[in-house]
């Protein structure tokens, strides 16, 4: 086994009991990320090399000598006799859109190209505080507005580890990609409408997007402020949960964290599958797509690969004591990608305001005869096309005079998505169910330039992650294997509000029961493993 | 009945109202994918929904904390926030003249 393939738990470990010093494991994960990464995104990009046309691209900035100083520190614990930490010594990457103190903070636009916040978004400090190593910041799509992270500012992109050629998904792509290529074992990012799911199911990841309110957002740099959620990106759902059990709680800095106890996470996975009811639905069985000039949405079937893995999938988990429930409605779940594309924006364009280039962030060097050419010409020379495109859509659909046909509409409309689930979930109902399986994405990741420009498709490849955000639920993605091309498939489970023990308890569940799976052994090509199997 | 579109008369108007500025390429493209979003939206106007239900802010019914007490709490390091202004001066954030109205004083 290479020492990058140690899961989270497992440096932990070693390091609380003194196997291994933190300084070591922070040395080997910078060699690994050298070799594997290649050259970071920088703005405006650079032209790469062939040699690069085979690296991830994950990270923004590798934050060394941040990591050194808690790696000394964690050492410096453990001698001690100290408690040095839950995730003593495990290497973290942090989505760029949250807040580290004296650390650049872009949201992969130009717009905060400079910002250097003068505060710790509560979730890292919390990682700190538990002792995990801050390896650096990942790219993101822009604001993470995006399905791809092509939209970033910061070029090259990340690249899919599994086939440098395709996307990683979004907008937690930077994530997903370092997890996936071994350069950590655990990363933070962000769920608005399956930022961290369809990413983490491209790169073949466990993805949780925890209850709304379940995690801090505090020093995160918002997007949809009803709809987003910090959570774990990893290997496996121990090591998710691990880092959920961390993250999670109430924050007197976000009035929105809930004050409902986090659960044991950890505990919550010695528990088997037997007896838990898991639902499947015909409405997530298809893909939905408008027509440009009518607006007619036509259905078509999903990738059969996808299909066929979350059949397959259901027969591992009724052979491991699940009971199956099929044919459970969930009808207004067609509206999920409407109605997101409309609160979404609303909350965005809100958001957006605030950067003008008068308090921080870029300030456009053109000279200005008043104020407003200032905020103009600031944003105009800031804000990417993704950023533009929202914020011009957040603005038509709240207008007076469409609010009624749009963005109350869509607020209606959230509340019929989540009585889906209600229903469903519902002890004394019809269905009962515990959880919903579906899948994670429609398709396999796709080719980069293949979606990128056509701004509807892209979010559509959300559709089957956006109603938990609707509903405020958690929902995570592991793998189940990978298509014909060698690319990764994933399943979702969707629980009710509150229970991450539930939905991380069927992805490991579901880990355990297919642990000798032959496809549980392939490695990502910009691995030497990888390479040799490919 | 076809969904709504954006003419370029009233997509200026948005941009102009989002204190943007685009480059005639830029806004050709911002412009279609504009509509084919509200054709993307066109089901949602279209829906009939009982006038009982409620429109939710959240999805979630929020179990969240209280609001804070509404009570000035003093950042430790003013400074930091103010290095970060592009211009300061004699302390305070520098902005350009507001835009003059009817050419009178800003």
């Amino acid at each position: 086994m290479k020492f990058y393939e140690l899961n989270a738990r497992e440096i932990a470990s070693k390091v609380r009991s003194g196997e291994i010093k933190a300084i070591e494991v922070l040395e080997k994960t910078l060699a690994h990320i050298k070799e594997v990464d290649g050259q970071p995104g920088v703005l405006d990009g650079v032209t790469l090399s062939q040699e690069e046309e085979n690296k991830v691209h994950a990270f923004i900035e590798v934050t060394e000598s941040l990591a050194r100083q808690q790696a000394e520190e964690v050492d410096r614990k453990v001698s001690a006799g100290e408690d040095p930490g839950l995730l003593a010594g495990v290497p973290v990457s942090i989505k760029d859109i949250f807040c580290i103190e004296g650390v650049r903070t872009t949201a992969a636009s130009r717009i905060l190209s400079n910002f250097y916040p003068p505060y710790t978004a509560t979730t890292v400090a919390k990682l700190q505080a538990a002792g995990a190593l801050i390896v650096g910041k990942v790219n993101l799509d822009e604001f993470t507005f995006g399905s791809s992270n092509e939209s970033s500012a910061f070029q090259p992109c990340p690249y899919n580890p599994w086939d440098p050629s395709c996307a990683v998904g979004g907008s937690s792509g930077g994530s997903a990609a370092s997890v996936a290529a071994y350069e950590v074992p655990l990363s933070l990012g962000t769920d608005t409408g399956g930022s961290i799911r369809q990413p983490s199911a491209f790169c073949g990841v466990v993805g949780l997007k925890p209850t709304y309110g379940r995690v801090s957002r505090y020093g995160l740099i918002a997007f949809g402020s009803s709809l987003d959620c910090p959570g774990p990106l990893a290997r496996n759902a121990g090591d998710a949960a691990l880092m959920l059990q961390v993250i999670a709680g109430l924050d007197p800095r976000d009035a929105t964290t809930t004050v409902v106890e986090p659960s044991d996470y950890l505990a919550a996975l010695s528990q088997d599958l037997r007896g838990m009811r898991i639902g499947f639905s015909p409405d997530y069985g298809h893909i939905a797509y408008p027509d440009f000039e009518t607006g007619e949405v036509t259905y078509e079937p999903l990738q059969a690969e996808v299909s066929r893995a979350t059949l397959d999938a259901a027969e591992v988990l009724a052979r491991a004591g699940a009971e199956i429930v099929e044919g459970v409605p969930m009808p207004n779940s067609r509206f999920g990608i409407p109605a997101y594309f409309v609160i979404s924006r609303v909350e965005a364009a809100s958001n957006l305001h605030r950067f003008d280039g008068v308090k921080y962030g870029y300030h456009t060097s053109k000279p200005v005869k008043d104020l407003n050419e200032l905020y103009r010409l600031t944003r105009a020379e800031g804000f990417g096309n993704q950023p533009k495109l929202r914020i011009l859509m957040g603005m038509y659909v709240s207008a007076s005079q469409h609010s009624a046909n749009y963005y109350h509409k869509a607020l209606k409309v959230r509340g019929m998505i989540r009585n889906d689930f209600v229903q469903a979930f519902d002890k004394n109902g019809k269905y009962a169910i515990d959880l919903l399986m579906t899948p994670s994405t429609p398709t396999t990741a796709f080719k980069r330039k293949e979606v990128f420009g056509n701004t509807v498709l892209m979010q559509y490849s959300d559709q089957m992650n956006v109603c938990a955000n609707h509903a405020g639920i958690p929902a995570v993605t592991t793998p189940a294997g990978f298509d014909a091309r060698g690319l990764p498939l994933g399943i979702q489970f969707i629980g009710p509000e509150y229970r991450e023990d539930l939905v991380l308890r069927a992805a490991h569940g579901y880990e355990q029961a297919t642990a000798e799976a032959a496809w549980r052994s392939r490695r990502p090509v910009v691995l030497a493993q990888g390479k040799e199997q490919a | 009945m076809g969904p709504e579109k954006i003419t370029p008369e009233m997509f200026d108007r948005l941009v102009a109202l989002a204190a943007l500025g685009l480059e005639e390429g830029e806004a050709v493209y911002l412009r279609e994918e504009l509509n084919h979003q509200l054709a993307a939206v066109k089901e949602l106007s279209e829906i009939q929904v009982d006038p009982d239900v409620e429109e939710k802010p959240h999805g979630l019914d929020c179990l969240g904390a209280n609001p804070r007490k509404d009570e000035w709490v003093a950042f430790p390091n003013p400074e930091k926030i103010r290095a970060l202004a592009p211009e300061i001066q004699d302390g305070m954030i520098a902005v350009p003249d507001v835009a003059k109205i009817g050419g009178g004083a800003a």
